[in-house]
């Protein structure tokens, strides 16, 4: 075999007393598709950072085609590495010619600005990707699939040899993903390496020759596509057998629904959508990112506004104009983003778990909240020495269960989770799942707003599959496997 | 959308509509007022307004914002007229505009060295300099008006590139200081249009991240920034000089406002990535012509005040709203999914 393009050894990094990188060594040959695979927090951010030049190493080389490379962005580039980021890093304010050119511009040390040679340079580039797009456009008004391909056009305008992609699958369809599955091809034929980094088996095999595992800052294991499976992968990124089979539970007594809705519409974000919940289900709402799953669930909670069709909460119909309205009708909302829309991270653990019960009249029973508070952080298990510290020092999925133990104080009849689990690890994620099915036996009608198929699996007792703004299947989570769900949840939108 | 609405929505083409419409409206009132002579008027009028914005504009293509340009103005202004008047012989003019500006852009250097090489917030530093920069302009430079200004700055300022009268008999007129501002449009259009470092200020302005990820060093443009729109600000002092024909110390500051508003109507966005040189132009313009048109229907000056700020909240929300509505209209009229 040739000499590898991307030649990693023996990396080590720490922030401060916490190690994150041990000993990471990794090749890359020309033409060659490497995944990294690893769960949140395994590490693989860091090394993206550190290839990239963005974040200095404690101790370890970084070669390209041979040449070490320094600790400097700019050297990663023009030695030929380029990494797309999840959140693309364009400019949305200029042009898609501009954005294009833009990198090789400045990683040839260009003076001038010349319109008219950007504008070549992106319909060559587009050209050899096979892509349509009007280089005129602002990339502002483009869709994230067509930012993605861009991204990838900036970097071989750069003629980058290694392109770093992250997580790149997390919002295109499946046709979108066979065409980048098309594209990937090609430059492999022209000799660019790509790594992958990914968690999602699908994408890992779809996409990979060769897998590199890491998990806890170590490299695990490594080696060809073809000597992994779902199971070895899974068992290797998470240290552990990997529980899918759905958790125990009772059958749910029939009741009439709590909330349903009939034609629910939000222009060009969710259409016709007719969905029911009784007390005691759990349901499951999946669908890609950019699907209009989360705007879904935000008007169900009377954050944004449906056009038309109506909401019915216990029998009548209900218009919540703002989300006050829904958490006075007994709604809860978990948002997806625990960190910026969920908890005041500096704040204690107890008033983080007391804000949203305290009384309309304005008088604060200290003392009763922080009762209140200790016997939540009790019941949820949440793994801390008292109710004082802040937010800010738990791990992810104590975190979630604050944010949890918060609605629960409100005792809500409906409860809606958005990714309850995304960034937890996979042991906090089974106990989390666990006080889910407690709060279903509780009598609570529960909507998990997700991406993860396992955890739908897992977890609920219905399945409802949202493609471009449309309820395009609905299951019982015993009459379908993982593999058919995410067949019906990349499906296209189907012919108007 | 066809190109002529798409014109009209675009920050630049509503702000041409409101000042022709309001030319109409004076010029209803007052039939005198739709003439060429008042052109050449709000054009003298507008001429350090305009050469501040197009600096101004600049910081706010980056994503920041400026507030001590009128300090480092008068600073240059007055520092450089206090050293010609201690030295023996005639300093040519266009030496006077230099001294200025390189006095303005070593001020600005300051502003860019907290900003670009340490990374403080744009608005705190700046409102910083500019009570620093004023201060020290009165303690340690002096605080008295200069009237015996050089017999050169004197021919300077009687030399007109046009001079009429209007349908009443006063006189209008453009001063030579004129190719000042044509100057500095030149130059910073074509910073901004074609070269590197003008598109990594637009880059910077759109995604800050993005732009030091794929390599631009944002600190140091950042730094490049502030040391040009304090050379722009000591030339806009040194052109107020000329046009006042007096040095003082107390001028400009206070102008602030008017710029800003000037280049937020022009289409700048405060949260940056977005400016052209034509649409600063135009918003100057309007903001001259809505306070010298204020002064001569004889509203007192404090009312300019409101309306100066009320126009800088429309200028920042109508983009915003304008934006909203649109993506509100796509979205409406995508009926079925």
């Amino acid at each position: 075999m040739s000499d590898p393009v991307l030649q990693i050894d023996g990396i080590h990094k720490a922030y401060g007393p916490v190690r994150v990188l041990a000993d990471v060594a990794l090749t890359l040959h020309a033409g060659e598709v490497r995944c990294l695979a690893g769960e949140n927090g395994s590490g693989k951010s860091t090394l993206i950072k550190i290839m990239s030049g963005v974040v200095p190493k404690d101790a370890g080389t970084v070669r390209i085609a041979g040449q070490e490379l320094s600790n400097d962005p700019a050297a990663a580039i023009n030695a030929g590495l380029s990494v797309i980021y999840q959140d693309f890093s364009l400019f949305p304010n200029l042009t898609v010619a501009e954005n294009i050119a833009f990198l090789r511009n400045v990683a040839h040390g260009e003076r001038w600005h010349k319109r008219g040679s950007d504008r070549q340079l992106a319909l060559n580039t587009l050209k050899r990707m096979g892509v349509d797009i009007d280089p005129s456009q602002p990339v502002e008004l483009l869709p994230v699939a067509s930012k993605q391909l861009i991204a990838i056009a900036r970097a071989l305008a750069n003629d980058a040899r290694i392109i770093v992609m992250d997580e790149p699958t997390t919002a295109l369809t499946r046709s979108e993903v066979k065409r980048l599955q098309g594209i990937i091809e090609a430059l492999k034929k022209d000799g660019v390496a790509f790594l992958f980094v990914s968690h999602k088996t699908e994408e890992i095999f779809a996409f990979c020759d060769t897998i590199t595992v890491l998990r806890d800052g170590r490299v695990v294991s490594q080696g060809g596509a073809d000597e992994f499976d779902a199971d070895r992968l899974g068992r290797d990124m998470t240290g552990r057998d990997i529980e899918t089979h759905r958790l125990p539970r009772e059958l749910a007594p029939t009741a009439a629904p709590i909330m349903a809705t009939r034609g629910l519409t939000r222009h060009g974000v969710y259409s016709d959508v007719d969905l029911s919940i009784a007390p005691g289900e759990i349901v499951a709402l999946v669908g890609l990112l950019g699907s209009g799953r989360t705007e879904l669930a935000l008007s169900l909670f009377g954050q944004i506004e449906p056009d038309e069709g109506v909401i019915e909460f216990k029998g009548t119909i209900r218009r919540f104009r703002e989300p006050l309205e829904a958490m006075d009708a007994g709604i809860a909302y978990v948002p997806e983003d625990r960190l910026t829309e969920g908890l005041f991270l500096d704040q204690p653990i107890g008033d983080n778990i007391s804000v949203a019960s305290l009384k309309p009249s304005g008088i604060v029973d200290r003392s009763g909240l922080r009762e209140r508070a200790r016997e939540a952080v009790k019941r949820l298990r949440i793994k801390t020495p008292g109710i004082e510290p802040s937010v800010a020092t738990l791990s992810g999925g104590n975190q979630q269960r604050v944010v949890l133990a918060r609605w629960m104080e409100r005792n809500p009849e409906l409860m809606i989770l958005n990714g309850p689990t995304v960034g937890v690890d996979i042991g906090s994620k089974r106990e989390i799942h666990e006080i889910l099915l407690d709060l279903r036996k509780s009598g609570t009608a529960v909507l998990v707003v997700t991406d993860d198929l396992g955890e739908a699996l897992a977890l609920s007792d219905r399945i409802l599959v949202m493609v471009r703004g449309r309820i395009t299947g609905e299951f019982t989570a015993d009459e379908i496997d993982e593999e058919r769900l995410s067949l019906s949840v990349t499906e296209e939108a189907p012919a108007r | 959308m066809n190109a002529a609405t798409r014109m009209f929505m675009s920050p630049q083409g509503v702000v041409l509509i409101a000042a022709l419409l309001f030319a109409l409206v004076v010029g209803f009132i007052n039939p005198n007022f739709l003439s060429l002579a008042t052109v050449i008027d709000l054009l003298r009028n507008s001429l350090v307004t305009a050469i501040f914005a197009l600096g101004v504009m600049m910081v706010l293509a980056s994503g920041g914002i400026d507030v001590s340009f009128p300090a480092i103005g008068a600073f240059a202004m007055y520092t450089t007229m206090s050293l010609v008047l201690g030295v023996d012989f005639d300093v040519p003019i266009i030496a006077l505009f230099v001294i200025s500006a390189a006095i303005g852009a070593s001020l600005g250097l300051v502003n860019g060295i907290l900003i670009g090489g340490l990374g403080l917030p744009t608005l705190i530093v700046t409102l910083g300099t500019l009570s620093l920069f004023r201060g020290a302009l009165l303690t340690f430079v002096g605080t008295t008006y200069i009237t015996n200004v050089p017999r050169n700055v004197i021919s300077f300022a009687r030399t007109m590139i046009v001079r009429m009268e209007n349908a009443v008999g006063q006189l209008a007129s453009l001063p030579l200081s004129f190719v000042v501002l044509v100057g500095v449009t030149a130059f910073v259009a074509i910073i901004m249009n074609l070269t590197k470092f003008g598109r990594a200020i637009y880059a910077i302005g759109g995604s800050e991240e993005g732009a030091r990820r794929i390599g631009i060093k944002v600190g140091r443009t950042k730094v490049l920034i502030y040391v040009i729109v304090g050379a722009i600000a000591g030339l806009a002092g040194m052109t107020h000089m000329t046009l006042s024909r007096m040095a003082n110390p107390f001028d400009l500051v206070g102008m602030e406002l008017n710029v800003i508003a000037a280049v937020v109507l022009g289409g700048a966005r405060i949260t940056g990535g977005h400016g052209t040189v034509t649409g600063t132009l135009l918003g100057a313009l309007l903001i001259t012509m809505i306070n010298t048109s204020l002064l001569s229907a004889g509203v007192p000056s404090y009312w300019q005040r409101v309306v100066v700020g009320a126009l800088i909240i429309i200028g920042t929300g109508l983009p915003i709203v304008i934006d909203r509505l649109a993506k509100r209209r796509e979205r409406l009229a995508q009926a079925a999914v």
